[in-house]
């Protein structure tokens, strides 16, 4: 059942201030935090970052504030140009990238910053993403074939074939999507959500895969495909401008043309 | 470390709200309120075919200030449900996916809607 309110224990309270300690170029950015250590409900700290002396991404802003005002803040990164997917988080509203988010675009007011939403946490921005990928594998995404090619012959895929998995196989699986989802909020237990989905489509139509059937048939459930409601937040949210929702869309179409055969 | 001490990320609460998830939204919310008409819909035929008198008192009320409140949001929901399936069936046989398109058709959704129930309100009077 879908429960609105936060728990207890989730509930956010106000948290410290840190006061830029440079110029008057300054945003401030309200930030998430909770601790497994200290039994506190979690808060949010606000930090004055000094523009001037900060790289232009939010996440520039995160590490900045890591390095210089408070250590013990927690988040995810690593490749901070978009491809790792691992700086996911709620930026002002929306789930994205922190690395590529500008701060400029928020033209100098409050920036908030979330973990993904409707996750446990583990650490400040650090979400468990344990069920997301039992999630991803329960879909096997990798090439399941009976066939067996010739030993000197790769699997050739025409070019038609090939751009289908356009607007697919860019997906870095950050998760942005996922959580995005009202539908995957209350029924992420045994809805696989549109990040799972696009993953299952981008098998499903790919040439060289003979599972298809198999891959349809696990599907077919009142929960793993059906609780997507076409809300689209996921499209709209997803910061390598893909579509999950047209990929489960057109999941619910192979299934119902596999039956009308 | 116990995992169950573990806070839930903030999600209504801090998303932002958007055409996206607020039609959505309002799409159940019509459908729920429908539903319940139906309830009110159908009493009242029943009034109408046992006790004529009684069913008068239902269409008063509808005459009334808070009844035509009521039997506005009434024709909004129905106008916009029906819009919105359309929309969705739309969606069903594989078109309008992209971002764009959803935004022209979810704003073609609402204007539909406060059209048509403008009409029936107005107009028919």
């Amino acid at each position: 059942m879908a429960e609105f309110r936060l728990p207890k224990n989730s509930r956010i309270k106000k948290g410290q201030h840190f006061a830029a300690s440079g110029g008057g170029n300054t945003t401030t950015f309200k930030v998430y935090r909770w601790s497994p250590d200290d039994g506190e409900n979690p808060r949010t700290d606000t930090y004055e970052v000094d523009l001037d002396q900060c790289g232009p991404m939010v996440l520039d802003a995160l590490i900045k504030i890591k390095d210089e005002m408070d250590a013990t803040l927690t988040f995810r990164r690593s490749c901070r140009e978009g491809i790792c997917g691992s700086c996911a988080m709620n930026i002002n509203g929306t789930n994205t990238l922190a690395c590529t988010t500008s701060i400029k675009q928020f033209k100098g007011k409050q920036i908030s910053v979330y973990p993904l939403p409707h996750m446990e946490v583990i650490k400040d921005l650090v979400p468990d993403l344990t069920h997301f990928y039992a999630q991803y594998a329960s879909i096997k995404p990798w090439m399941q074939t009976d066939s067996v090619p010739l030993p000197d012959k790769e699997r050739l895929q025409s070019i038609e074939d090939r751009e289908k998995l356009d607007g697919l196989y860019e997906c870095i699986l950050c998760a942005c999507c996922q959580t995005s989802c009202p539908s995957y909020w209350w029924n992420g237990d045994r809805y696989l959500g549109p990040a799972v989905l696009l993953q299952s489509y981008r098998w499903l139509v790919d040439s060289r895969d003979e599972y298809t059937g198999e891959r349809l048939e696990d599907l077919e459930d009142p929960f793993k495909v059906y609780r997507c409601h076409t809300i689209m937040n996921c499209a709209n949210t997803c910061p390598k401008g893909l579509n999950p929702g047209k990929a489960i869309g057109e999941i619910k179409k192979m299934i119902a043309q596999r039956h009308a055969l | 470390m116990s995992k169950s001490n573990r806070p839930l990320s903030p999600h209504l609460q801090v998303y932002k709200p958007q055409l996206t998830s607020m039609l959505s939204i309002t799409h159940r919310m019509t459908g729920l309120f429908l539903s319940l008409g139906m309830v009110v819909f159908t009493y009242w035929l029943y009034q109408l075919a046992t006790a004529p008198a009684a069913a008068n008192g239902t269409i008063q009320f509808f005459q009334s200030t808070l009844g035509t409140v009521v039997l506005f949001a009434w024709v909004f929901a129905f106008a916009y449900h029906l819009c919105n399936g359309i929309r969705h069936l739309f969606w069903d046989a594989g078109k309008g996916y992209s971002i764009p398109a959803v935004y022209r058709s979810g704003y073609l959704v609402v204007i539909s809607a406060l059209v048509i129930t403008a009409v029936i309100f107005f107009l028919s009077r």
